[in-house]
């Protein structure tokens, strides 16, 4: 049985209480459920598993020492995203200090139309394609080929399913504008992905583009 | 009343906010009359949709083996 959002908030804002009393396993039961999200978050930054991993115990180690200050004024998980972001970013700064300028700024124009490349139509896709390695894997390497700015979106809304409101929060950016990265992220992982997707990964058969142009 | 015309690029600007069901009624009403209209568009919007679809199932990135015992050692290592 699923919880509601105000028995989950209420359930929450009871084991940050215990911990807060000095009971440690309370904090392990508040923040196991976000493991996952914590680490798609991590990964989605720094984008390899041990340093994602390592990412994701600094932020829950960071979570533990400020629990007393944070408001219920945002979500818990929200909260919880926003340093793990934060110590993301810290930990690529540090491995690549020449790309911290790049890191901040923007570089791919954000204001430019993104035109799809690739028109042809789309069998739906069953959830057992997911399953294979080969699909996943081509999924991430097709997430980590977007740019930084547009991965991070792409990642919280898609991946982790937070709203438009929550994203903006943890990255610290308009509602308007994580529209607009998320759209371009769609529209490049579609372009990137369709040759796969198209039904030859389940049929073995060839990729049939239809151009229109 | 007519549904006033948008342009193949209209529709790739709101394609996303179509699929979040973040667009003005008006919008939509104009979309949906551009879907019919134009297989390419159409073709976008069932690719979008589907990426959408997949990515969020929840299996993309995986955590790796004993990720969470080692996290568990931590918490318990603070002083």
């Amino acid at each position: 049985m699923s919880m509601t959002q105000s028995q989950l908030r209420a359930n929450e804002a009871e084991l940050i209480k215990s911990v807060c009393d000095g009971e440690r396993e309370a904090f392990y039961e508040l923040t196991r459920p976000y493991e996952r999200m914590i680490y798609a978050t991590a990964i989605s930054v720094v984008k390899n598993p041990a340093d994602a991993e390592e990412v994701a115990q600094e932020a829950v180690l960071k979570a533990f020492s400020n629990l007393s200050s944070f408001r219920a004024e945002s979500k818990f998980s929200t909260w919880l995203v926003q340093i793990t972001y934060n110590e993301a970013k810290m930990k690529l700064r540090k491995a690549r200090p020449h790309l911290y300028e790049s890191i901040d700024d923007p570089q791919p124009s954000e204001d430019a139309d993104y035109w799809p490349k690739d028109f042809a139509d789309w069998r739906p896709i069953s959830s057992e394609l997911f399953e294979r390695d080969e699909v996943r894997q081509a999924i991430q390497n097709a997430t980590n080929s977007l740019s930084h700015i547009y991965r991070e979106v792409y990642v919280l809304r898609d991946v982790q399913n937070l709203s438009t409101k929550e994203t903006a929060t943890i990255l610290g950016i308009s509602e308007g504008a994580v529209k607009i990265r998320l759209l371009r992220a769609r529209l490049q992982m579609r372009d990137t992905l369709a040759p796969g997707i198209d039904g030859c990964w389940v049929k073995g058969q060839p990729y049939q583009k239809v151009r229109p142009w | 009343m007519a549904t006033i015309e948008i342009s193949c690029l209209e529709v790739w600007r709101e394609i996303s906010n179509y699929l979040d069901e973040e667009i003005s009624h008006e919008m939509r009403e104009r979309m949906e009359a551009h879907f019919k209209a134009c297989a390419h568009c159409n073709a976008v919007l069932d690719g979008t949709r589907n990426v959408v679809g997949l990515v969020g199932d929840g299996r993309l990135f995986q955590m790796p083996e004993g990720f969470n015992k080692r996290l568990y050692k931590k918490i318990q290592g603070l002083p």
